[in-house]
């Protein structure tokens, strides 16, 4: 589903690269953890992996296309088939939470009619069934993060990228969106998350890759945070 | 529902920043109003160049001392002279007649000349007008002749004025456009800053460019023509006022300035004022949303 192949990239201007020759493969339906220290080139990966940064050297593949050498009109139509959470949520404010999730649908063309299908579905399988019409200032943090999972999930795409998605949500709440993640991949859909949070990698048990300083120091299948 | 959501992204693009988009019209306006008049212009003075240059003639004096012979070459000359439409031979009787047509109301000078003080002449018309050096080339040195003015030469001198003036309306025009132009620019910046949150979840979840971008520059092409729009209002109040009105007293002088005309430039203003307030906004997208 995603491999890195000898990837290496050095951001203009800095004195060591952010990835130095990285392999990885994940297979689809796998649930991954990227976890190490603040500047270690997570974040970099899941740029590479919505093509928003091309590596230096080496070569990506997402969903079997290459994204090295994707060209940059064709970036629109390749994102739809991945799903993206942030720490920060990145709904829009003066949009209810299910205007958020429709908009996402509406504006890649689909009609109002599959949005009228769609949304209540997917809000009720995020468990924010009857908050579909609050607005984002008047759902707790965990819900807005929820709504933005519900944004993501609601095109079906094949793989899930979280950008450290608990990082501003206590323990119980960031336990709750794990259990969500869980449940969007046992759908078959692959997850790939970034995160400092032990607790969370620790109870998942799930596949961990460590990362310190753009190189990969651990890959294990049903990993702890260490 | 795409067009639709496309269409009233533009109308409140447009009233969010009503005062930035009021600037930009009539900036836009000026500056097509500017090229839209240079452009008449351009077709007043080719028309004129018609209609006076048709009439014109170049005169060949000849001298008092000229004789039958020399007058009968100059003649066969002209009349074999593939520049020379038409000459005609004006003696000295002639020539004192159109004398008394040209100055009867000053009866002084009449009685002051005398009827064979006047030289005799060819008046030619020449096939294209403009070649008025070549025929003084070839006869200035001729037996008999004595001088030949030219009508043209004045005539040049008036089109320059008229073309100067065609200049100054095409750099205010230019000027113009550039102010319009970053007022654009600055617009869409705005706008794009506006929607900033939108946008970013629009390329996340994969949004084509165009339909990221068309809603900035419909708004953008939308205030291009609502600005000719204007133009055409300025110009066709220039005709009544200018035209019609104050210089109606001109109206042998100059050509008159037909509707068609100015329906002819409408399109030109209009295509020129949307296509760059189109071009405009797509280059400050791609360097503002790089998209």
């Amino acid at each position: 589903m995603i491999q890195l192949e000898q990837v290496t990239k050095t951001y203009p201007k800095a004195s060591r690269p952010s990835l130095d020759n990285v392999s990885v493969s994940i297979e689809k339906g796998e649930f991954v953890f990227f976890i190490g220290p603040s500047g270690s080139g997570k974040s970099t990966i899941i740029k590479m992996l919505l093509h928003e940064v091309t590596p230096n050297k080496g070569r990506v593949v997402v969903n079997s296309k290459d994204v090295t050498s994707m060209r940059s009109w064709k970036r629109p139509h390749f994102r739809r088939s991945i799903g993206c959470v942030f720490q920060d949520f990145r709904l829009l404010p003066n949009r209810t939470a299910y205007e958020n999730v429709a908009f996402a649908l509406e504006v890649i063309g689909k009609t109002k009619a599959v949005a009228r299908r769609v949304v209540p579905e997917v809000l009720e399988l995020v468990g924010l069934g009857g908050k579909e019409h609050r607005y984002p200032h008047e759902l707790s943090g965990g819900e807005q993060q929820r709504v933005a999972v519900a944004r993501a999930f609601v095109n079906r795409p094949l793989i899930l990228l979280a950008d450290e998605p608990t990082g501003n949500l206590d323990p119980d709440t960031s336990i709750e969106i794990m259990r969500l993640l869980d449940r969007i991949n046992r759908t078959g859909t692959t997850v790939v998350m970034v995160t400092h949070d032990s607790n969370i990698v620790n109870q998942m048990r799930r596949r961990v890759i460590e990362i310190e300083s753009g190189r990969i120091v651990r890959d294990q299948a049903r990993g702890v945070y260490g | 529902m795409r067009v639709k959501y496309v269409l009233s992204e533009v109308l409140v693009g447009l009233w969010r920043n009503v005062t930035m988009t009021i600037a930009m019209i009539i900036t836009m306006a000026v500056s097509l109003t500017m090229l839209g008049a240079s452009g008449l212009m351009y077709s007043q003075v080719n028309d004129m160049k018609d209609l006076y240059y048709k009439n014109i003639e170049v005169s060949i004096f000849l001298t008092k001392e000229a004789n039958e012979q020399q007058r009968a070459d100059i003649d066969a000359k002209l009349k074999s002279d593939p520049l020379v439409k038409e000459a005609v031979f004006v003696d000295k009787a002639e020539a004192y007649k159109r004398f008394q047509e040209m100055f009867q109301d000053a009866p002084d000078l009449l009685s002051a000349v005398k009827a064979d003080s006047l030289p005799e002449s060819f008046r030619l018309k020449l096939v294209n007008p403009e070649q008025y050096r070549e025929i003084y080339n070839q006869y200035k040195d001729t037996e008999g002749v004595d001088e030949i003015v030219d009508q043209s030469q004045l005539l040049d001198k008036i089109f320059k004025i008229l073309t100067s003036v065609q200049n100054i309306a095409l750099a205010a025009a230019a000027v113009m456009a550039i102010a319009a132009l970053l007022l654009v620019a600055n617009t869409i910046q705005v706008a794009a800053y506006s929607k900033r949150r939108e946008v970013a979840v629009m390329k996340l979840v994969g949004a084509s460019n165009w339909f990221i971008q068309a809603p900035f520059v419909l708004e953008a092409v939308v205030a291009g023509l609502i600005g000719s729009l204007l133009a055409l209002v300025a110009l066709i109040a220039a005709k009544y006022l200018l035209f019609d009105g104050a210089l109606s007293d001109l109206q042998g002088l100059l050509s008159p300035v037909t509707w068609g005309d100015i329906l002819v430039v409408f399109p030109i203003m209009a295509g020129v004022g949307g296509l760059v307030s189109a071009v405009t906004a797509w280059v400050t997208l791609r360097f503002y949303l790089r998209v």
